[in-house]
């Protein structure tokens, strides 16, 4: 089972732990609604979308509310601390979260206790403080844009807004960031880099990259690394095996975002609708031997 | 179990480097404006600690005070209030470190984009109304989105005024700008 752990942005959210269903552009946990804009709400809605494919059970999430004060983040971090033990669940996607490094470093034993230990999937806030923390190769998966990539590849950056200068966040020099991250322990077995090209790499250097169908629009709109997150989440909570989800999820993602046709202005949920779409086109060219 | 000893070791390890990879340190002209601002974050119910300055930073007294940096922009909003706004902020590990200043910008036609750091913002150049706002990983993002997407520049509350996170600190650079870009059209 996958479970999601992240925030809305609702100071007066309270914490909760349960199943989630999308209903339209809403999604329902422990009888709470949120509205799917961007941030792990997006995620969560693209899990639904994508397990609805598969087959899979609705996930699982533990959600607080925080607009970035942090107070929030820390109550879930302390609840996962003293609960995650008894989880059943087997992925775990760690996403938007004030980054903390005493929590994050309390939170990774708590997962250390669990039997199976669960496969760890990070991005955003919380993608940050596993970096921070210097322990980034606990983790199978993280899914750093260009500008979080620079970040990992800094070793001395504390966050993304003090990234030195002579590490441009430039598409050129994703490969060199790539192995600069690696060299310096600070990245995930896999990285999934979401940029104009999506780059699938390990510590072996980068094994797909996925260009096509090339939407331009979807760089500026919000939520759409979210939506990609979620898809690769739920692809290796199926057993998929990280690499083959993350290239499948990469291909799926910009289906959908084509399938939309958005313009810079357009809303990640219009996107979401054309997930199933997508998954379906994407997964049967993979039975027919079209993709790898 | 190897993991765990792995993970324990580095715990160790990181007692003085990792564990504070997440602070940051506010630096002031003298004494009584440490002690004042040490007051006012204290009262807010910030963890900070007042402690010496490292030697690389080379301006301010001899007392600084060490604070979460993924707090700083809410941290200065409340110290500017309190009328003891920092000389200098930087993080703990590496006090060289600046704020990011390199722009990069898209034009998609209708469309204008910046991007700061790890956060992008986009305009309809016709109404400069904020279309979009995306990337960025701290939990105000998605909040400052939903504050400020479908409100033009001007109307639209400045992520200065309302975030409260580095994230917010870099959507406050993209803000200003593309508040720069607009004004030459």
């Amino acid at each position: 089972m996958l479970a999601v752990v992240g925030t809305v942005p609702d100071e007066a959210f309270p914490l909760v732990g349960g199943e989630v269903h999308l209903e339209k552009d809403r999604i329902r946990v422990c009888e709470r609604q949120v509205p799917v804009n961007r941030g792990t709400p997006a995620l969560l809605a693209a899990v639904i979308k994508a397990g609805e494919v598969l087959g899979l059970p609705p996930p699982l999430a533990y959600l607080v509310g925080d607009i970035g004060l942090g107070h929030g983040s820390r109550r879930l971090y302390d609840h996962l601390v003293r609960h995650l033990k008894r989880s059943p669940a087997g992925v775990i996607t760690f996403h938007y979260l004030q980054p903390d490094v005493d929590w994050h470093n309390k939170v990774l034993f708590a997962v250390q206790e669990m039997h199976p230990r669960p496969v760890l999937v990070a991005d955003a806030g919380f993608m940050y403080a596993a970096k921070m923390s210097g322990q980034s190769q606990a983790y199978e998966l993280f899914t750093p844009d260009a500008g979080e990539l620079a970040f990992l590849s800094d070793e001395e950056a504390p966050h993304p807004f003090y990234t030195r200068g002579f590490i441009l966040h430039d598409e050129n020099r994703i490969p060199d960031l790539i192995t600069r991250a690696y060299e310096h322990d600070n990245a995930a077995r896999y990285l999934l880099v979401k940029g104009r090209k999506d780059r699938i790499a390990s510590r072996e250097g980068i094994h797909a990259v996925i260009d096509s169908p090339m939407v331009e629009s979807l760089e500026a709109m919000g939520g759409t690394g979210d939506t990609l997150t979620g898809i690769v989440s739920t692809l290796i909570a199926s057993g998929t095996e990280t690499l083959a989800a993350a290239t499948l999820a990469a291909r799926i993602n910009r289906l959908a975002g084509h399938y939309a046709r958005p313009t810079p202005a357009s809303q990640v949920m219009e996107m979401i609708a054309y997930i199933p779409r997508a998954m379906e086109e994407v997964l049967k060219n993979r039975e027919k031997g079209g993709i790898k | 179990m190897a993991f765990l000893g792995f993970l324990r070791q580095r715990k160790a390890d990181d007692l003085s480097g990792g564990a504070k990879a997440d602070l940051g340190i506010l630096v002031f002209e003298n004494t009584s404006e440490v002690i004042r601002a040490e007051s006012v974050l204290k009262h807010d119910g910030w963890e900070v600690r007042v402690m010496g300055p490292p030697p690389e930073v080379r301006s301010g007294c001899d007392l600084v005070i060490e604070f979460p940096l993924i707090e700083e922009l809410n941290i200065l909003r409340a110290l500017k209030e309190a009328e003891v706004p920092p000389l200098q902020v930087v993080p703990v590990n590496s006090p060289l470190l600046q704020p990011v200043d390199l722009f990069q910008t898209k034009d998609f036609g209708r469309y204008f984009m910046v991007r700061a750091a790890n956060m992008k913002l986009t305009v309809d150049k016709e109404t400069q109304i904020i279309v979009n706002i995306s990337g960025g990983g701290c939990p105000d993002v998605p909040y400052l989105a939903h504050e400020m997407v479908g409100k033009s520049l001007v109307d639209a509350p400045g992520p200065g005024e309302i975030g409260h996170t580095l994230c917010g600190y870099a959507l406050q650079l993209a803000y200003e700008e593309m508040a720069r870009q607009c004004s030459q059209w």
